[in-house]
């Protein structure tokens, strides 16, 4: 794919990142050892409690923080090896949005999209040109005149959004730009974030603290915790296994799956990881209950569908012997992307 | 002695000043005010910015010692009272302005004065300035030089106004003061005729006038202050005809 453009297939790489503040009471290590390819054209979530580090990460990627140790290139330039004036000509090729969306609020939307190329010293009625084309591109042409005052946070976000594309980014970084917004406004902020990396190609990078945001737009995820990269992959691979304590705590909100199960005498029970399956009109326990005559209740659930397949776990409880069990773990793992073992739960 | 005051022959007498006198009067406060304000904004309004952006942590960091000395400074002149500092200064105006006494002359203690307390007015307005919009013109490649005329001073011109409001009637009142060591004006007016002569009506004339020109400068300011303002919900998009 991209190595044949001549270009790098990893748009970001960062390489053994450390950054450290000095505070008053002491060192405070906000990201120990993170390595992380993103390959371009990617749609990569960064994803931690707060605290954990995430802005920071995206600061270093354009080096409005300095890292400490480590090295961030982007598209095969070492950012940390340039001048400052080198660094500020990079910096048109990674722009970046926010959770306050930073709108000059003395400015009109317009304005504010020629911001960018106000500083390139880019005559007028080209730099407005261009901001009337981006605004049209996040739909808010009719605004160009208004000021950021008198529009909704999702309107904010979308100028902000034609704002980084004015001069061409080849990454575009989003720090928490979703967290100030209804689950609606977020939602439309999302697609609009997908169109732009399919129609534009380019390199998004997301930081969230929610699950959400990166199963409905990311393809790859890391999570980052205290500072550290304690899981990475796609974001399938992460959100059916989750490993770590950091990713169950993101995954399953409510707990360890299951743990505050309690069984009775003689009730047997079984996790069934859906792992991608097309689960979709095939209602699983019901053909148990028709087809081999075994009766299962869902003791606990918590599955999410991403892009159209089932990820998650279902631990279903069966009243019978050790038989009924091994027949009922035999029929539900006919179907591919579905495993199931039998587990034991505390006894009443 | 308040009893002489609002006799006829008084009102006759103050007539004949007033008619003869306070337009000039009036017309040398309005221009030295002006004059004044708008040198000390030259001086302090880059000075306010060094402070902000040259401070550590700041967007342009200067030398510890340059920051020290200029606060030092900036201290300094503050603190000192308006009449002695006009008198500190008769050597410069001198080299300046040729005398040190008249209208004229007077401008210079004005700015003296007042520099200092427009750079600290300009330095309180743009730490106001969110911090937040500064990083985002830093992420967009902004030089020092952008932010501070994109970014720092756009976005405060409304709380500028306002402060320079405050400086322009600071300054009016220290000129009328100036009229103790020779500087023009209706505060010339009020101490030769009230203080010296014990025309107590026309001093109070004098300083009605003075407190109309505050009275407009401060609702120039503050209407313009408001105007300004984008920050303000449903203001009106101006719409083409
Ligand atoms: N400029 C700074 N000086 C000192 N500590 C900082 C600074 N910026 C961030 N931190 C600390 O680094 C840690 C990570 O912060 P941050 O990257 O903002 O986390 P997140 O964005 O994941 O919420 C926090 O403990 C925070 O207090
Ligand atoms: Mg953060």
């Amino acid at each position: 794919m991209a190595v044949f453009s001549g270009r790098y297939f990893f748009m970001i790489e960062i390489q053994n990142l450390s950054k450290t503040f000095k505070t008053a009471d002491g060192d405070l290590e906000a990201l120990k050892h993170i390595d992380l390819s993103i390959a371009d054209g990617d749609i990569f979530g960064i994803i931690g409690m707060s605290g954990a580090g995430k802005s920071t990460l995206v600061r270093c990627i354009n080096m409005l923080e300095r890292p400490t140790e480590g090295t961030v290139c982007v598209d095969g330039v070492d950012l940390g090896q340039l001048s400052q004036k080198e660094l500020r000509a990079q910096r048109r090729d990674i722009t970046m949005i926010f959770q306050a969306f930073n709108l000059l609020m003395q400015r009109t939307c317009l304005k504010n999209v020629m911001f960018p190329l106000e500083l390139l010293g880019m005559n007028r009625t080209e730099a407005k040109k261009k901001a009337l084309e981006l605004l049209e591109i996040v739909g808010l042409q009719d605004k160009a005149k208004a000021y950021p005052a008198q529009l909704s946070g999702g309107q904010q976000q979308r100028v902000a959004i034609a704002r980084a594309l004015t001069t061409n980014p080849k990454v575009l970084l989003c720090d928490e730009a979703t967290s100030a917004l209804d689950p609606n406004t977020t939602n439309s902020i999302l697609e609009l974030i997908k169109d732009i990396n399919k129609r534009l190609g380019i390199t998004v990078v997301v930081i969230t603290h929610q699950m959400s945001v990166v199963e409905s737009i990311c393809k790859h995820v890391a999570i980052l915790d205290m500072g550290e990269v304690v899981e990475q992959g796609t974001v399938e691979e992460v959100f059916s296994h989750p490993k770590s304590t950091a990713a169950k705590n993101l995954v399953f909100p409510e707990g360890e799956e299951g743990s505050f199960v309690v069984g009775n005498e003689g009730e047997h029970f079984i996790r069934v990881v859906y792992n991608g399956a097309y689960a979709a009109g095939k209602p699983m326990i019901a053909r148990l209950a028709i087809e081999k005559g075994i009766e299962a209740n869902i003791s606990y659930a918590s599955t999410k569908g991403i892009s159209g397949k089932a990820f998650g776990t279902i631990l279903l409880s069966i009243s019978g012997d050790e038989n009924t069990v091994k027949e009922a773990i035999a029929y539900l793992t006919t179907e591919p992307g579905i495993e199931a073992e039998e587990v034991e739960v505390n006894v009443q | 002695m308040f009893s002489s005051i609002f006799t006829s022959e008084a009102f006759a007498e103050a007539w004949t000043i007033i008619k003869t006198q306070f337009p000039l009067a009036l017309w040398e406060t309005f221009y030295v005010t002006v004059l004044a304000t708008a040198f000390a904004i030259i001086i302090g309004l880059p000075l306010g910015v060094l402070l902000v952006v040259g401070e550590k942590g700041g967007i342009k960091p200067m030398p510890k010692a340059l920051m020290a000395v200029i606060n030092f400074i900036i201290n300094i002149l503050r603190s000192v009272p308006f009449l002695i500092l006009m008198i500190l200064v008769f050597p410069l105006t001198r080299v300046i302005i040729g005398t040190t006494v008249g209208t004229v002359a007077s401008i210079v203690p004005l700015v003296i004065a007042a520099f200092p307390f427009v750079a600290r007015l300009v330095e309180s307005c743009l730490r106001e300035v969110n911090p937040n919009l500064i990083e985002m013109a830093q992420s967009t490649g902004a030089t020092p030089f952008q932010i501070i005329c994109k970014v720092m001073i756009p976005e405060s011109v409304p709380s500028l106004i306002s402060n320079f409001t405050v400086a322009i009637t600071t300054i009016l009142g220290y000129s009328a003061m100036s009229g103790i060591i020779g500087g023009g004006g209706l505060g010339k007016i009020a101490i030769n005729y009230g203080y010296y002569r014990y025309k107590y009506l026309v001093m109070f004339l004098a300083v009605i006038l003075l407190i109309i020109l505050v009275q407009i400068f401060q609702s120039v300011g503050t209407k313009l202050a408001i105007k300004t303002d984008k920050r303000l919900k449903n203001q009106t998009v101006k719409k083409r005809s």
